[in-house]
């Protein structure tokens, strides 16, 4: 469940830039989890909810955008979509790929008020 | 409840200890994620009501990732090595530990940070070879933090030279996603568990240095193919070492002291 410390990690950088601001609450927050980035979807929306309480974003709606996995064939450079990092190069049938995208763990925005 | 400090229950916060003085322990420094830090800010004199965005675009573990680049700049400027050993649970890490520091701790000064959710059984073993260690229970948590091996560091006055392993809460998963600071990472598997652990969990192999392959006495009596793992374990990491050994045995411990010394 490293989803719990990554929620809270999220959390804790929205009250930060939300602070910074002078903003009295966070309506809504806008991250980004890339799907080989080891985080499970599911387990971060649920760890949210516990995270926001007694926060500035306690009241705050989130948006998990999912960013696609893209890998590079080490043999042929081929950059192709996957969900995995044990795929075959569907150009040249190799294995063994590079991660391009897909790694993103990332708060992108928050709205404040 | 806690009768030093009076802290709640110990289950869920992170505690750091030393063997034999388990009623000195001490919290993790700086604030605490369970306090209310938002309150203050309520009071704040220039209240804007009409609602508006703010572009974040930062990485949500920045603020780890910055913690650990201080842990090695400190480490760094002491010349400590520290190492941030992974697995899952059972796979030899605290053995390979013992065996190593009762080899080794003529030529090296060892360290050891521990990492468990309950228990100071392994900082007790560790103990019992006559090198520092601390503690750190996560309670709930799955995986140590920059910001435990921080509090933990500032405890111990790790002197010039000297080698700090680290032992991760045994799991393959969460661990891989924390810069605790190490030098090198590495991750330890063993023959029983099967040969495909590369492929099931390729964020830690991705992002680790050494795999030891331990346990290797048992390759007679298991379906454990070498190759096969090597093979998975470089297709994900092309620049991974791989070290075969058995703790039990003795058998490839000069290679693992040899890679130390390397890297060391």
């Amino acid at each position: 469940m490293h989803e719990l410390s990554i929620a809270m990690s999220i959390v804790d950088l929205a009250e930060e830039y939300a602070a910074k601001e002078e903003a009295q609450r966070v309506l809504e927050m806008e991250i980004e989890v890339g799907e080989l980035s080891g985080v499970v979807t599911e387990a971060l929306d649920f760890a949210m909810e516990e995270a926001v309480a007694g926060t500035l974003c306690e009241k705050a709606r989130w948006k998990i955008i999912p960013i696609p996995g893209e890998v590079r064939c080490r043999a042929c450079g081929h950059v192709f979509p996957s969900d995995s990092l044990f795929s075959d190069c569907p150009r040249c049938g190799q294995a063994g790929v590079e991660l391009v995208r897909g790694n993103e763990m990332r708060l992108r925005s928050i709205l404040v008020e | 409840m806690c009768d030093t400090c009076g802290c709640g229950s110990e289950d869920e916060e992170v505690i750091l200890r030393k063997p034999g003085k388990e009623g000195e322990h001490f919290h993790l420094e700086g604030e605490d994620h369970l306090h209310h830090h938002g309150e203050d800010l309520g009071q704040s004199h220039h209240h804007h009501h009409e609602a508006r965005e703010i572009v974040v675009e930062q990485n949500v573990l920045s603020r780890n990732d910055l913690l650990a680049e201080r842990n090695r700049g400190y480490f760094e400027a002491r010349g400590v090595t520290a190492f941030n050993l992974v697995s899952s649970p059972g796979a030899g890490k605290t053995s390979l530990l013992e065996q190593t520091i009762r080899d080794l701790k003529e030529e090296k000064k060892f360290f050891v940070i521990e990492g468990d959710q309950q228990t100071m059984h392994d900082a007790e073993r560790i103990d019992a070879t006559g090198v520092p260690v601390i503690q750190i229970n996560t309670g709930n948590g799955c995986h140590l933090d920059a910001r435990m091996i921080h509090t933990a560091v500032k405890e111990m006055d790790i002197p010039e030279g000297a080698v700090l392993m680290i032992e991760n809460v045994g799991n393959l998963v969460c661990p891989s996603l924390f810069d605790l600071g190490e030098h090198k990472r590495v991750v330890v598997i063993s023959v029983p568990e099967g040969d495909d652990k590369p492929v099931k969990y390729p964020t830690m192999f991705r992002s680790s240095h050494l795999c030891i392959i331990n346990k290797t006495d048992l390759l007679p009596y298991v379906d454990f193919d070498l190759e096969k793992v090597r093979e998975y374990a470089r297709q994900v990491n092309p620049e991974i070492e791989i070290l075969e050994l058995s703790v039990k045995t003795g058998e490839g411990m000069d290679r693992w002291y040899q890679w130390l010394r390397e890297n060391s």
